[in-house]
């Protein structure tokens, strides 16, 4: 159970979800990984893409220039 | 108990592709969608870019199909390969730069590759015979099929009964005569199909699904290659491609100006990058210069993009130029006058 990053900054979707997604599958269950995003659409795009492969957002920040969202990878 | 078949789905984010999938659903069949992401594809970038456009909702549209499906989606950037497919089209473009048969048949192969990594026992796509004028006629199914190398693993659940017998269906892993026979033009019968299923919201029927069928767009990339002479492009084209006003004043540069605060923000991040002239002495847009530029031609952008600020109509704008590596410097210039700046400049 170890916590990961990633920087998608200035990537526009799908590319946050792509990388995201790449990241996720080399990680183990109840791991977390860290994504700090600059285009708003991540807010729709990886809870959407979490929900559909099982995994949990467990924190979404919002800050001047970016926003980091955690989440806790559960592989169904 | 009896196996059960998997099948892998192309999901594009549209109607067909959410119906095909479905339709595998119904039948018991275990389906698995891949997206697969080129770089033109329309997914909200221009939105998710331009501030006016905030306020819409920014969906992915293959998530959103995954999700009303209830499957799992496995999005595959493509953007690399992609570029010989676009560049080399064997069997040509579209009506704008969309090279759609070699698009289909590359994707299909991809999802070839990925069945067999995966142990899946075929592929369906949402294809619709007559559908399409290039990639979706009756004459070019079976040379996706063919040239895919995909064979009788390829099912069309939507039009299946208008095509020869594939392998999921002689071998009985899907019920034929529960598969369609649309063709043609005519959405309706989709329409009646997603209704039926309790598809609402979904994605614009025949919506474009990507930037290539776009006109201004294609001229964009066209310029593009010309300028450079050369048909390469890499992603940050790509996506300074779709926003900005792009004005091309010489064969050999150009200049994309920021309409709005949305894209100048979004441009700042390519100002370590490009040349680039900002306004200030007055309000005015972010411009990135694409091309080898010397002094004078910078001069000449200065005035341009004073053209664009709020100082417009004044005697003089002062603006900042900054060159990659170099420390910026502020120029003082009067703006081009309204008609100096020539329509045949605008790309
Ligand atoms: S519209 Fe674009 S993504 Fe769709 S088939 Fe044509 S080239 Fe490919």
């Amino acid at each position: 159970m170890s916590e990961h990053t990633l920087d998608t900054s200035r990537l526009l979707c799908p590319m946050p979800v792509i990388r995201t997604q790449n990241k996720v599958n080399e990680l183990s269950d109840g791991d977390t990984l860290v994504i700090t995003c600059t285009d708003p659409g991540v807010l729709n795009d990886i809870p959407a893409w979490c929900r559909i492969n099982g995994h949990e957002v467990i924190g979404t920040e919002k800050n001047a220039d970016d926003i980091i969202i955690t989440v806790l990878v559960k592989h169904l | 108990m009896s196996k059960q078949y998997k099948a892998a789905a192309l999901i594009s984010g549209g109607l067909d592709s959410l119906l095909a999938a479905k339709v595998m659903l119904e039948q018991g069949i275990h389906v698995e969608g891949i997206n697969f992401f080129t770089g033109f594809c329309v997914e909200g970038h221009t939105a998710a870019i331009r501030k006016k456009h905030q306020d819409k909702p920014k969906r992915n549209n293959a998530l959103w199909s995954a999700e009303q499906l209830g499957i799992k989606l496995h999005i595959v950037d493509i953007v690399e390969e992609y570029k010989d497919v676009l560049i080399n089209p064997k069997h040509g473009y579209g009506a704008n730069m969309n090279p759609c048969l070699d698009c289909k048949i590359f994707m299909v192969k991809k999802a070839k590759q990925w069945i067999e990594e995966n142990d899946f026992d075929f592929i369906i796509t949402g294809e619709v015979m007559g559908q399409r004028p290039m990639s979706q006629r009756k004459e070019v199914m079976p040379v996706v099929v063919n040239e895919s190398g995909a064979g009788d693993l390829l099912l069309r659940p939507l039009c299946a009964k208008n095509l020869p017998k594939t392998k999921p269906e002689i071998e009985g892993w899907v019920d034929r005569e529960k598969l369609l026979a649309f063709h043609g033009r005519n959405r309706k019968p989709q329409m009646a199909l997603a209704k039926e299923f309790g598809f609402e919201d979904y994605a614009a029927p025949a919506g474009g699904c990507c930037f290539l069928t776009d006109e201004n767009y294609a001229t964009k990339l066209v310029d593009l290659w010309q300028a450079r002479s050369s048909r390469d492009y890499e992603m940050d084209d790509i996506m300074l491609l779709k926003i900005g006003r792009h004005l091309r004043p010489k064969p050999y540069f150009k200049l994309i100006i920021g309409r709005e605060e949305g894209e100048n923000k979004f441009m700042q991040g390519y100002t370590k990058l490009y040349t680039n002239i900002k306004t200030v002495s007055h309000g005015g847009p972010l411009c990135l210069i694409d091309g080898p530029v010397d002094k004078a031609d910078l001069e000449f952008a200065a005035q341009m993009v004073a053209r664009y600020s709020q100082g417009k109509n004044e005697a003089a704008v002062t603006l900042s130029i900054s060159r990659v590596g170099e420390e910026p410097y502020e120029i003082t210039v009067q703006p081009l006058s309204a008609d100096a700046i020539k329509q045949e400049w605008h790309v």
